[in-house]
């Protein structure tokens, strides 16, 4: 049983021009305990099918399970980091990350415990009682972090979360990601514009076309475990998938670039 | 918001970095004292337009050129003052009128307050409210309130509650409108995220919606108490035994332009002081924000 399947998916938004179909028939399914990496043109509808997996959106057409039972709302197994900031502003770090605990019923003390214990994970011991905007954008993206793996979700959707990172806080966070995704192994959808970063963490890279966006191709990353994301991508098979992986994507990068020119020159 | 406007060349200790390394205080000599100059300039400014408006006010009063029956004078309102304060006023002690108009103002901002942050939450919440009630309130909004004074003296008499129904009444949708508004405008992507992380339904209200629609909501109080001060005088402007519009009336009906100014002198300390109670509660409630950017005028 796959802990994600995306089954004949198809997604269209109501606009004031009428309807947009952001995802058509997308077939998609991860086994459990799997990272898999999802790369494609910006606005193809990576974000759109995450909130499809979270329970955030409901599919136009076809259906959405996760853990084999059909979605069905927002589940309890699920985590989400989003792409932009979305943790309490009013909060401070560690009643951010303490917050899923205590709404799922948790005891303060046992939230507070174990908030405590995650933010030593992330590294951020020490900045327990400030408030986001005192924070940079990296430690801020940690409080995000781990404000999800703290529910421990079995399925956990991340939505570019490193991509307001400079490259060195970037390739630490990357290790850290698949240090904790070790710990308790949850199956990992995780969206990226990074190809380098997708070969690097994941199991498989799916390649999304430009939208309306479907599978375009899945590359299987058979490089070994434990790996080192800053040298993993020296090693010649890396090189040799980065090649591979780049040759499917480039033509759909082509395609977005080239229609966000003539819609230009129209207007 | 003055204490937050640091100077660029200044670096305030900040209270965050003195956690890991000794701040670093860049302090520069001549643009400090540039800016005590100026402040003391400005001030200086304000003191003479002050003393040239009341000084010409008394002076013209004086020389006959203004009729002092009509308009008062500057030395005739410091002296009613002083005469209500040592003798008491011709409707009873000053301080009574003082507390009970400041009651009944108080009483009806904080009914209308917490009224307007309720509804204005749950019709923000409940869409289905929102959508019978809009038109409802839209109507009661547009019809000059202020008239209800007349009807609440019916049936409330002459007592406190009239005055203070009044005040909940121009408070209530001042702070409705906003509380409204705050709820509509929260963050959708906050919401998202506190309902994945397992938030019900009244955990996203009261830990996502509230403190976020906070800012919205304390803007319109700082408009709301001035409001409550409103309905509390006209209230009894129509019709009391006791308070500060009964002695606005009573000066008004005895000729006594002095009267009505000292009166307005009083209420004017009174709205100044709880707009600085607001700011404080304000600088209190919104203290995770980030501190407005310092520097000059942009
Ligand atoms: N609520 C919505 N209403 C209308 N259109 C939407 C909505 N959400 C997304 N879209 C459209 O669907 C398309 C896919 O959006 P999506 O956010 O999934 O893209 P993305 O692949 O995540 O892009 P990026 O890489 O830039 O984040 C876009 O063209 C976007 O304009
Ligand atoms: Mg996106």
């Amino acid at each position: 049983m796959d802990a994600i399947d995306l089954d004949g998916v198809t997604k269209a938004f109501r606009t004031p021009h009428g309807t947009y179909t952001a995802l058509h028939d997308l077939n998609l399914s991860v086994p459990a305990s799997e990272f898999c990496a999802i790369v494609g043109p910006t606005g193809c509808g990576k974000s759109t099918t995450l909130s499809l997996v979270s329970g955030l959106e409901r599919p136009s057409v076809g259906h959405v399970r996760v853990g084999g039972q059909p979605v069905d709302g927002i589940s309890s197994e699920v985590g989400f980091v989003f792409q932009n900031d979305a943790v309490l502003p009013w909060k401070t770090v560690l009643d951010n990350v303490s917050a899923g605990p205590r709404w799922r019923g948790a005891s303060k003390r046992e939230a507070v415990q174990q908030a405590r214990d995650w933010l030593l994970r992330v590294g951020l011991a020490g900045f327990e009682d400030r408030h986001p905007h005192q924070l940079s954008g990296g430690m801020r993206k940690r409080v995000a972090l781990a404000q999800s793996l703290i529910n421990e979700p079995r399925v956990l959707l991340m939505d570019e979360p490193f991509s307001a990172l400079d490259v060195q806080t970037r390739s630490i966070m990357s290790n850290e990601l698949l240090r904790l995704w070790d710990l308790t192994k949850p199956t990992v959808l995780f969206v990226t514009h990074d190809l380098e970063e997708a070969i690097a963490l994941a199991d498989r890279v799916v390649v999304m076309t430009a939208g309306p966006a479907t599978v375009k191709d899945i590359f299987t990353i058979d490089l070994p475990r434990p790996r080192s994301v800053q040298e993993i991508r020296f090693t010649p098979q890396f090189v040799e998938l980065y090649h591979e992986i780049w040759q499917s994507l480039r033509s759909e990068v082509e395609l977005t670039y080239t229609r966000s020119m003539t819609a230009l020159e129209v207007v | 918001m003055s204490s937050a406007a640091v100077h660029p060349f200044t670096v305030e200790p900040d209270p965050a970095v003195a956690l890991t390394r000794p701040p670093v205080v860049v302090v520069d000599p001549v643009a400090v004292r540039r800016q005590r100059r100026r402040r003391l300039l400005v001030n200086v400014i304000r003191l003479l337009v002050l003393g040239v408006t009341l000084g010409g006010w008394e002076l013209g009063v004086r020389t006959g050129h203004i009729d002092a029956f009509f308009v008062g004078q500057p030395s005739g309102v410091a002296s009613q003052l002083k005469t209500w304060a040592q003798h008491g006023t011709e409707v009873g002690p000053l301080w009574t009128q003082v507390r009970v108009t400041l009651q009944e103002a108080l009483t009806g901002f904080a009914i209308g307050v917490v009224a307007g942050i309720v509804a204005g939450i749950t019709l923000g919440r409940v869409r289905l409210l929102a959508e019978v009630f809009g038109p409802f309130i839209k109507v009661l909004n547009s019809i000059p309130r202020i008239v209800l004074g007349s009807i609440f003296i019916l049936w409330f008499g002459l007592g406190p509650s009239s005055k203070v129904a009044l005040a909940v009444v121009l408070v209530f949708f001042a702070v409705f409108f906003n509380a409204f508004q705050g709820t509509r405008e929260v963050d959708r992507n906050l919401v998202a995220n506190a309902r994945i992380l397992g938030a019900k339904r009244r955990h996203v209200t009261m830990q996502v919606v509230l403190p976020s629609a906070l800012t919205w909501i304390i803007a319109s109080l700082h408009v709301s108490f001035g409001f409550a001060l409103i309905g509390a005088i006209v209230g009894e402007f129509l019709g009391a035994q006791q308070g500060l519009g009964l002695l606005i009336s009573h000066s008004q009906g005895t000729f006594n332009p002095n009267g009505v100014l000292a009166a307005m002198v009083i209420i004017a300390v009174v709205a100044l002081l709880a707009e600085g109670a607001i700011s404080l509660l304000e600088r209190r409630l919104l203290s995770w924000r980030p501190p407005q950017l310092s520097g000059a005028d942009l």
